[in-house]
Formats: structure tokens, C-alpha cells, sequence
């Protein structure tokens, strides 16, 4: 089997949006899309799954709110309970409005590093990462489409001529 | 254009015919002299009540000393105690006779204030949640909301309640300062004549005054409600926008003394209930509190008349929008909620602590209990997206709100009027019912009186079409 696919270029992200949506309705299967910006609403014309992200983060910020407690808990209350300057540190409760500050910035610290780490790692993204960019224009003013190709490839190419495309070609894909 | 239903406007009467019978059974119950306090602390003793009719007839004075410390206030037990170091003396019984009658005079004013300070709450809410309203509305205007001009009918509406809601909050003034009632402890000669620190304060804190500042600050919102009112409705008519432009001045005009007149009304109006106590961030708390229950009440009347098919160009978006404010309204609550009173406990410096040690021994539920209505649900709730879309979570969301911030203002007027007196009864629901009744008779019928929709409104087809 080949494994051959069609970069379909354009340089305008509502003619791009026309397009998802055309190919869409044709049945190709749209491979991935490369975009110089956000283009609102790609995502859902595209028929992509809603993030996740965000369930992700809420987790991670109540990791963080448990650990900012227990360490709390532990070194002020259990493990050595000095008077502080008549701090109450009879139980977690009675010192808790002193704990807060410490609590909260825990928890936003921990959602978002660990959010934007989860981000990398789900996104492939790191330093020395080869860029996987098909075709150097994406990233200034060109939007790219990549199609896989099933049936009469020809037909597919004039297929996606006629949707507004500047350029179509047929790449062979490794 | 939308016409008030008459089951809604019979709902409406029916709560302030409730409301008025529950306001008069509490004030008609309320303690006329010290035999009736006397009469009821027995009751709410039980067994204790016993030994306490005792001391009325003079009998073991030792015993009744006790009794009374039971359940007077820290600062009158103090007194009690000195007392109780003259009871070797000859005139020991006498010394502290004067005791327990200067105690049951203190209970008996906690129990006739009881009644007012239910209308007083009361009215202070809904009349702020109108505040609100009219100060939120001002700033979509003076922001140039691109979202929020298909909502702009129902917060006019909303502000309507603000000119009998402020006559009345102004009556139940002049009536405290003509010394009707007793919620404001320096506005009693008597009193002032005696303490000091009051005595200091009564430049700013004297009946004249007091007033004069109520008139400017009611006066100025209702004269920009009419007057914003009036250029939205003519701007549905005109031909150009120099009614939006003028609305957008008098908005952005307004937001100033606004957030002038607002911070002085919320230390006039709650704060000098304690004239022993002062906080600086105290406007601002409150500004949060009546806000983030005003956005509330424009999220509930809005999805009401949407399901009623009054709303056509309303969709989730703009629900979601609302309900976005009145998430992050919550959590600013909340921040000031806490700094004001991690703050105070903190640095525990007497004079401003009393404030929260009132309120944690006497008000422990409604005190601690306010936080998780405010705070906790609305952050677990409304956190969420797609429930943020759903009309019955808003409006469940929306109910635990309005009841949280009530109870703000209950603890915020009730310790220093009532003390531990304090109890949610009669008079306080029939105040409540009384006033909801009102307000959504004001309200509606405002509503009632112009198109729902804002027709010539620079951003009215951006409203239509806003999507998230």
C-alpha cells in the first residue's frame, strides 16, 4: 500500500475553512493541518475531540492543595509546634488562615506547571525537537492541508484544485 | 414586548401579604419591657430559669451572679465580675441587682431591635442587588460590551427596584435618626454622651450629616438610572447615536461616583452599626457581595423570561457569560472576605478583633457557613464549562448565592444590633418575602413597560449574533 498524501495550500484561512469543510463532506480524511495562527473554529470544523486539558489541571491543583496541606500540617502542627508569636498551633484548624496564602499559590503553582508539562508531553514539544513542518510558508502566510490519499489520486487533486487551493501537490510520505 | 403575568404579579402580592403578617407578628411579639426579657430569658434557660427569677427577688445574689455571667456578652461579664468583688460589701445584693437589670435592658434592646434589623437587612439587600444591577449595567455601557445590549432591558428593569427600594432604606433611616429604632447605636445622645471614641467620630457620624450624604448618594444613582433609562429608550427611535453616546458619558460619569458614593454608603449604612470598629477594605467587601448577587438576579430573570419565549436573540453564550461573572464575583467576594478577616486575625490587635470574636462565638453557622454557600459551590459548580450552559444549574448555583450573601448582611448588621439574640424567624423570612415580593413586582413591571430588545443600539447585532 502506498502512503502517499496530498498537501493542499492555501493563503486564506476563511477560503481554508471552506474547504475543511467540502473535504469533510467528500469523506477524504484530513491528516492534519498546519496554520501559521489560530484559526477559530477549525478545530470543530475539522471534527477534532474537545481538550482535555482542563479536567487535567483541576486534578493537578487539588495534588497541589493536598501537598501544600499535609506539609503544613506536618512541620507547623505534628512535627514541632513552637509558639510563634502566640500563633494558635494546637490543631491544623485553629492556624489555618496563617496556611492559606501558602495553600492557594500551591495550588495554582501545581495546576499550571503541570498542566503546561502534560501540554508538552501530549504535543511531542521539547528543545532540540526536529521541526516537523512540511513546508516553510505555514509558519508565515500559507495554510496547508494534508490528505491522505485513497482511491483515484488524480480525481482527489482536482478535487481540491477547485476548493481555492494556490498549490496542490502529491508528496510520498516515509 | 412582554406582559407581566398576572400569576406572577398574584405570586408577587401573596409574598408581601406573607411578608407584611410575618413582620408584624415579630414586631408585635417583640419584648415591650424588662418583665417580658425577664419572661423569655426563663424560657430559653429552661431549668436555669429557676435560680434567675430568683434573683429578681433579691434572693442568693451569689447564685444569680452566676447565672447572669451565663449568658451575658464578654464585656458584661466583666462588668458582673466587678461587681461580684463588691459583694462582700454591705451593699453587695444592691451593687449587683443594678447588674442584672442593667442586663436585662441590654437584652431587652437586643430583642426590640430584632424586628428591625430584619426589615433593615432585608431592605438593604434587595435595594443593593438593584445597586448592582444599575453599576453593572454601567459598566457594559462605558466598556462598550460587544455581548451584553440583549440583556440591557432586563437590567434596566432590575435597577427599577432601586427607587422604592432606596426610599424605603432612607425611611428606615430618618426613622433611626429620629430615634424610632435603635440599630444605629450613635445616633443615641445618650450613648455618645458617654463614649469617647464615639464622641471623636461625630464629626462625620451625626444625624444631619448622615442624612445629607444618604439623600446625595440615593439621589445621584436614581438620577443616572432615569436618566440612562430614558436615552436607551430614546435611542430605539432616533435616527443617529447621540443617545448612546450620551448614555456612554453618563456611564462612565456614574462608575466614578459610584465607586465614591458606594464606599461611604457601605460605612454609613453597615459599618457604623460597630462605631467602636473600622476596616478599610469594607467598601470594596461589600461591593462584592451585592454585585455578584445583582449579576445573579439578572442571570435568573433573564433565563425566566427566555423560558417564557420573551428572549429571542438570549442563547447559552450569554448564559454562560453571566454565569462567568458571577463565578469570578464569588471568588472576588471571597478575596475580600478572607483578606479582611485573615488580616484582622493576623495581627489580633483588640479593637479590631472583637469584630470577628463576636462573630465566630454567636454567629459560628451562618459565619462559617456563608464561605461554603459563597465560595465553595459557586468554585465547584460553576467551574465547569458545560454546566456553566445549563439553565437549571445557573439558576440552582443562582439560589445558593442570593441565600449566601443574604446571610453576608445578616452577619454584617445582626451581631452589633441584636447580639446573640440572633435567630431566623417571622420577622426575618417575613422581611425577605416581603421585599422579593416587592422587588419582582417592580421589576417585572418595569420589564413590562418597554421592548425587550434595545433596537437601535450601536452593538445590538454583535449581541444577537455572540457566540463562545
Amino acid at each position: 500500500m502506498s502512503n502517499k498524501v496530498i498537501h493542499v495550500l492555501y493563503n486564506d484561512d476563511d477560503i481554508l475553512m471552506d474547504a475543511v469543510k467540502q473535504t469533510r463532506a467528500a469523506h477524504h480524511h484530513i491528516e492534519e493541518i498546519y496554520t501559521p495562527f489560530p484559526v477559530h473554529g477549525l478545530d470543530k470544523a475539522m471534527g477534532l475531540a474537545p481538550t482535555r486539558i482542563a479536567i487535567c489541571s483541576f486534578l493537578y491543583g487539588l495534588v497541589g492543595l493536598s501537598i501544600a496541606t499535609a506539609m503544613l500540617r506536618y512541620i507547623m502542627i505534628v512535627d514541632w509546634p513552637q509558639d510563634i508569636g502566640g500563633k494558635p498551633s494546637f490543631s491544623f484548624i485553629q492556624n489555618m488562615p496563617a496556611f492559606v496564602p501558602v495553600m492557594f499559590e500551591m495550588t495554582v503553582f501545581f495546576a499550571a506547571h503541570l498542566m503546561v508539562i502534560t501540554f508538552y508531553m501530549r504535543s511531542k514539544l521539547w528543545p532540540f525537537k526536529e521541526a516537523e513542518n512540511p513546508d516553510v510558508r505555514t509558519t508565515d502566510d500559507h495554510f496547508l492541508m494534508e490528505v491522505s490519499v485513497h482511491g483515484d489520486v488524480d480525481q482527489m487533486v482536482s478535487f481540491f484544485e477547485n476548493t481555492g487551493a494556490v498549490e496542490v501537490k502529491v508528496i510520498e510520505k516515509h | 414586548m412582554y406582559t407581566f403575568s398576572s400569576r406572577l404579579k398574584t405570586f408577587s402580592f401573596i409574598l408581601m401579604i406573607v411578608g407584611v403578617l410575618g413582620i408584624g407578628y415579630s414586631f408585635f411579639t417583640a419584648p415591650k419591657d424588662i418583665n417580658d426579657v425577664e419572661a423569655i430569658l426563663a424560657d430559653q434557660h429552661g431549668h436555669h430559669g429557676d435560680a434567675h427569677a430568683e434573683a429578681a427577688d433579691h434572693h442568693e445574689a451569689k447564685d444569680a451572679h452566676v447565672q447572669t455571667a451565663d449568658h451575658s456578652e464578654a464585656a458584661h461579664a466583666e462588668a458582673s465580675h466587678d461587681a461580684h468583688g463588691h459583694a462582700a460589701d454591705a451593699h453587695g445584693a444592691d451593687a449587683h441587682n443594678d447588674e442584672h437589670h442593667a442586663h436585662l435592658e441590654h437584652v431587652l434592646h437586643q430583642l426590640q431591635n430584632k424586628p428591625w434589623a430584619a426589615v433593615y437587612v432585608a431592605a438593604l439587600f434587595f435595594m443593593l442587588i438593584a445597586l448592582g444591577a444599575l453599576a453593572f449595567y454601567a459598566i457594559q455601557n462605558a466598556a462598550s460590551a460587544g455581548w451584553s445590549p440583549v440583556v440591557f432591558r432586563v437590567m434596566e428593569g432590575i435597577s427599577a427596584y432601586l427607587i422604592p427600594g432606596a426610599i424605603i432604606v432612607f425611611v428606615l433611616l430618618v426613622l433611626g435618626v429620629m430615634g424610632t429604632h435603635h440599630l444605629f447605636i450613635w445616633m443615641d445622645d445618650e450613648v455618645v454622651a458617654h463614649d469617647h471614641l464615639i464622641q471623636g467620630k461625630s464629626g462625620y457620624l451625626n444625624g444631619t450629616f448622615f442624612l445629607i450624604r444618604a439623600v446625595i448618594f440615593m439621589g445621584g444613582w436614581i438620577l443616572y438610572r432615569q436618566y440612562a433609562r430614558k436615552n436607551s429608550l430614546a435611542q430605539d427611535e432616533a435616527n443617529d447615536n447621540s443617545y448612546y453616546k450620551k448614555n456612554f458619558k453618563a456611564s462612565a460619569a456614574f462608575l466614578v461616583f459610584f465607586i465614591v458614593s458606594e464606599s461611604i454608603m457601605s460605612w454609613d449604612w453597615i459599618m457604623s452599626v460597630d462605631p467602636h470598629w473600622f476596616s478599610t477594605l469594607f467598601g470594596w467587601y461589600v461591593f462584592a457581595s451585592f454585585v455578584v448577587s445583582a449579576v445573579t438576579v439578572i442571570a435568573m430573570v433573564t433565563l425566566y423570561l427566555k423560558s417564557k419565549g420573551y428572549l429571542e436573540y438570549v442563547n447559552t453564550s450569554h448564559i454562560h457569560d453571566l454565569a462567568k461573572f458571577m463565578f469570578g464575583f464569588s471568588v472576588f467576594w471571597t478575596y475580600l472576605w478572607f483578606s479582611q478577616f485573615m488580616l484582622i486575625w493576623y495581627a489580633d490587635i483588640p479593637e479590631e478583633i472583637t469584630y470577628f470574636i463576636t462573630r465566630i462565638n454567636d454567629y459560628n453557622l451562618p459565619f462559617f457557613g456563608m464561605v461554603v454557600m459563597n465560595f465553595v459551590f459557586p468554585v465547584l459548580i460553576l467551574i465547569n464549562t458545560d454546566f456553566k450552559r445549563l439553565s437549571w444549574i445557573v439558576v440552582m448555583a443562582g439560589i445558593i448565592i442570593l441565600c449566601g450573601h443574604y446571610i453576608d448582611f445578616f452577619n454584617m448588621i445582626m451581631p452589633a444590633t441584636v447580639g446573640d439574640q440572633w435567630f431566623i424567624g417571622a420577622g426575618e423570612i417575613g422581611a425577605i418575602l416581603f421585599f422579593m415580593g416587592l422587588f419582582i413586582f417592580v421589576v417585572f413591571s418595569s420589564i413590562a413597560k418597554a421592548p425587550l430588545l434595545a433596537k437601535r443600539n450601536p452593538l445590538i447585532e454583535e449581541s444577537k449574533h455572540f457566540h463562545y
